[in-house]
């Protein structure tokens, strides 16, 4: 195994990350809710009829745009490398969401949050998809897919 | 207030993606494949977001009478049990998260891109959560 060291992307990923702390610890204690993005889009888009269940859920959302509109602005751009072409994109985006609804939740519900409440399905959860996306990642590069 | 406070922790919530590199697939893939060049520094995403989540979680749980400011309660989930609709669920999220190197929040976020295959997957995402809600689980 060889370890990539870059000491810079790991002091932008700590602060991020606490970045995101902060996001999931600010919105638990304004309106007493779970920071998890799937949950919180699903409900926006396809539940909530009522115009207050949807508004903040709404803004959320936008403000996930919003936040990596500004840190494009800052850094000129967001650097994306797909790692997918079109079958597996759209095969995987089918994949996340009926498995981050069947499983209620995805990294920031179940890892950020869950793993905050020391919540024992969480960390369940937290292992099964990590352990299924390194297997992934592992077979498609024994079968020369990457 | 419950709005502008969402609106605020989504734009935090954002920007700390972009800037930890998770809106790039590349370093997602890179994190996860560990046999290979591994990459660790989306660890230190998880690691350094429970530092702050974790006080703020445990607070809220353990003290008595704690109450959100512009909420009645807490809404914590309800259901306990670990069963196969949470690990099959997960384990989809898994594989899907593996093949991409997207989850639903950078996937989101990097919307503001353009770029019509992240727009794709987010449609895919949805067709998959409304699959979920209204065909395969009547509620």
């Amino acid at each position: 195994m060889n370890i990539v060291v870059d000491p810079l992307a790991w002091q932008h990923a700590a602060i991020g990350g606490a970045l995101i702390g902060v996001a999931a610890a600010l919105l638990l204690w304004s309106s007493g809710a779970i920071a998890g993005v799937s949950g919180i889009f699903a409900s926006a888009v396809l539940g909530q009829r009522t115009v207050a269940e949807r508004g903040w859920r709404i803004a959320f959302i936008a403000g996930l745009l919003i936040g990596a509109a500004l840190f494009a602005l800052r850094s000129g751009g967001l650097t994306i490398h797909l790692q997918s072409a079109w079958p597996g994109m759209l095969l995987g985006g089918l994949a996340v969401g009926v498995g981050t609804r069947l499983g209620n939740g995805c990294t920031s519900g179940h890892g950020v949050c869950g793993l905050a409440r020391l919540s024992g399905r969480s960390l369940a959860a937290v292992a099964t998809f990590m352990g299924c996306a390194v297997l992934t990642v592992f077979v498609m590069r024994l079968a020369g897919l990457r | 207030m419950k709005i502008v406070f969402a609106l605020i922790s989504g734009t935090l919530f954002g920007f700390g993606l972009a800037l930890s590199g998770m809106t790039d697939p590349a370093k997602v893939v890179g994190f996860l494949d560990i046999t290979g060049a591994w990459d660790p520094s989306l660890g230190f995403v998880m690691g350094c977001a429970l530092l702050v989540s974790l006080p703020a979680f445990q607070l809220a749980r353990r003290r008595h009478n704690a109450r959100p400011w512009f909420a009645d309660g807490f809404v914590w989930p309800s259901v306990k049990s670990i069963d196969w609709r949470l690990l099959a669920g997960a384990a989809l999220f898994g594989i899907g998260w593996g093949v991409t190197g997207l989850c639903p929040g950078p996937a989101l976020a990097s919307l503001i891109s353009g770029t019509p295959l992240i727009i794709g997957f987010v449609l895919a995402m949805l067709t998959g959560m409304w699959l979920h809600d209204r065909v395969l689980v009547q509620h």
